[in-house]
């Protein structure tokens, strides 16, 4: 009796997450005029106009390269020092963690303004290279938990069995190591990668005018009304956050089947 | 150089381009950003470097910032409360379900892969003059015009608890997962009803991954701008938004730079408040 009161709440609560999002889906196929109910057939013209038009175009490269980037930096930083953190007694490991962490300790408003604030004193204006800067530090602890939970479960005797065989450190590392690691990396990218390609708290601080991400076009879009292709533009940008990381851990677990 | 010190030196070699990412992306900038904020903006939109109590003085003292702080503390009050509310039971309910729970932990997930803007822009195609939930309402004839439902307090902490809700389900579903499922059967064998078994046993075993949950909703809660800027009226401004408006559209930066630092110093209380009962380890087990 009380499990199925529970069972039906947490039900409710699936749905509250879940429908808003799928009314985006549904709306953005709607043939009508306005992004709005009545659906009045089914339709792909806003996608087609999606592809026509050239601010969002720009705005999703825009976006992609940026993520590309963030994710390639991102990732290497994270992996290095997750390596650290994990295969060596650091002194002072606390530490070191909670500064590494500490990017998303402080709310990313304040992260953006000190960022944007201090490396114009640099003389570094508002630019895709401040935008890289921000997005780097702020994907970094999230790259670096992702990759040291999925450190942790690689066992150390694989390696110390290939140095012991003759193996030099570089080999051992480029032929065991890094091939064990590959779905953490891999996680670790897909995840820098999405949370840039979402970001828009410090994005709209940090980019210059005229540069647009996607969702900062979005932002700007919703300004005016709320139009189809707003949803359509909003149903691609599920599919593409939402279908990678699926399509990234199928992807993984292949990997590490074949690895292991 | 001997076998030793090479093995203690290369885990400083390899993490120190993080470190130094952190160090000048981060921890120099929140530093300079202290001293920005004792310098002036003069009229001539320059800004005057020095040590000017002006802006402390401004931000601390004004009525108008003062309010919106404490309205912003309220509406990330509000929205943690709702979502521990609606969390808890989702959460207990995965933990304790048997079979699919890894499916529901990933339509749990799923969420944090759907873009911010788009959850929160969802909720204008549903409450709009002309969104679904209007046209449900006029078709059934209930009003006879669509009302205004969008663009006000309860829709930012509507749009807020869309946000942050997984955070909450998330971080209690780890502390419940970790509970040993045998501890109430004990309890129920040892005479206690199954309600007394979860609020004697059960809750308080799991408060740890609520309170975490709880300081991650209010702390993003509270430092959101997009949220009041898509759902709210004109007079639903938070305090990161007097940030935003200070540095982006005011230009005014020494002033944008005290205002953030506030907002930092009232929030840090909280994490520290947070860390020195329960530590930080908690809040990593959910984010990890």
């Amino acid at each position: 009796m009380g499990w199925f009161f529970i069972r039906g709440y947490a039900i409710l609560v699936y749905l509250f997450m879940f429908l808003p999002v799928a009314v985006v889906v549904l709306l953005s196929f709607n043939a009508s005029q306005f992004g709005s109910f009545p659906m009045t057939g089914f339709s792909f013209r806003w996608f087609v106009e999606l592809a026509q038009n050239d601010a969002i175009l720009r705005a999703f490269r825009t976006s992609v390269v940026l993520g590309l980037l963030t994710a390639v930096i991102s990732t290497t930083l994270g992996v290095l020092a997750s390596l650290a953190l994990v295969r060596y007694r650091v002194p002072g490991a606390n530490v070191v963690s909670t500064l590494l962490i500490a990017p998303i300790l402080v709310p990313e408003v304040v992260l953006a303004v000190a960022l944007l604030l201090f490396l114009n004193v640099l003389g570094i204006n508002k630019s895709f290279a401040l935008l890289l800067f921000g997005h780097v530090i702020f994907t970094l602890p999230f790259v670096i938990l992702v990759v040291q939970a999925r450190l942790v479960s690689i066992r150390r005797d694989v390696e110390e069995a290939a140095m012991s065989l003759g193996a030099s450190p570089m080999q051992t590392f480029f032929q065991i190591t890094l091939p064990l690691m590959l779905p953490a990396v891999l996680a670790g990218g897909l995840f820098a990668f999405t949370i840039s390609f979402d970001d828009i708290t410090g994005t709209l601080f940090w980019k210059p005018g005229g540069v647009e991400t996607v969702p900062t076009q979005i932002f700007a879009m919703l300004r005016n009304s709320i139009s189809p292709e707003i949803n359509a533009l909003g149903t691609v940008m599920i599919v593409m956050t939402v279908g990678l990381p699926l399509l990234g851990a199928a992807l993984a677990r292949q990997l590490s089947r074949k690895g292991g | 150089m001997s076998v030793e010190a090479r093995e203690a030196r290369q885990p400083w070699i390899l993490l120190s381009p993080a470190l130094t990412a952190v160090t000048l992306l981060l921890l120099v900038p929140l530093c300079f950003i202290v001293i920005y904020s004792f310098w002036l903006r003069t009229a001539t939109g320059a800004d005057q470097a020095g040590f000017y109590l002006d802006n402390w003085a401004e931000a601390l003292s004004d009525r108008f910032y003062r309010d919106i702080l404490l309205n912003t503390l309220k509406i990330a009050t509000i929205t943690t409360a709702i979502c521990a509310l609606m969390g808890y039971p989702s959460a207990y309910f995965i933990a304790r379900s048997r079979g699919n729970k890894a499916m529901l932990l990933l339509l749990l997930m799923l969420p944090f892969w759907i873009s911010y803007i788009i959850r929160t822009m969802s909720w204008i195609n549903i409450l709009g003059v002309s969104g679904a939930l209007n046209g449900v309402l006029t078709w059934t004839g209930i009003v006879d015009e669509p009302i205004q439902m969008l663009y006000n307090e309860a829709t930012v902490i509507l749009g807020l608890v869309h946000f942050l809700l997984p955070f909450m389900i998330l971080n209690i579903f780890v502390s419940l997962d970790g509970i040993d499922v045998t501890l109430e059967d004990a309890a129920n064998s040892l005479g206690a009803t199954k309600w007394q078994a979860f609020l004697q046993v059960t809750l308080p075993l799991s408060l740890p991954g609520l309170a975490a949950g709880g300081l991650l909703c209010f702390v993003l809660g509270a430092g959101t701008y997009i949220t009041p800027l898509v759902l709210g009226g004109p007079t639903d401004a938070m305090f990161a938004n007097l940030v935003f408006e200070a540095i982006i559209t005011q230009l005014n930066w020494p002033l944008g730079s005290a205002l953030s630092l506030m907002l930092l110093a009232v929030l840090a209380v909280l994490v520290g408040i947070y860390n020195r009962y329960l530590g930080m380890a908690q809040l990593m087990k959910g984010l990890g």
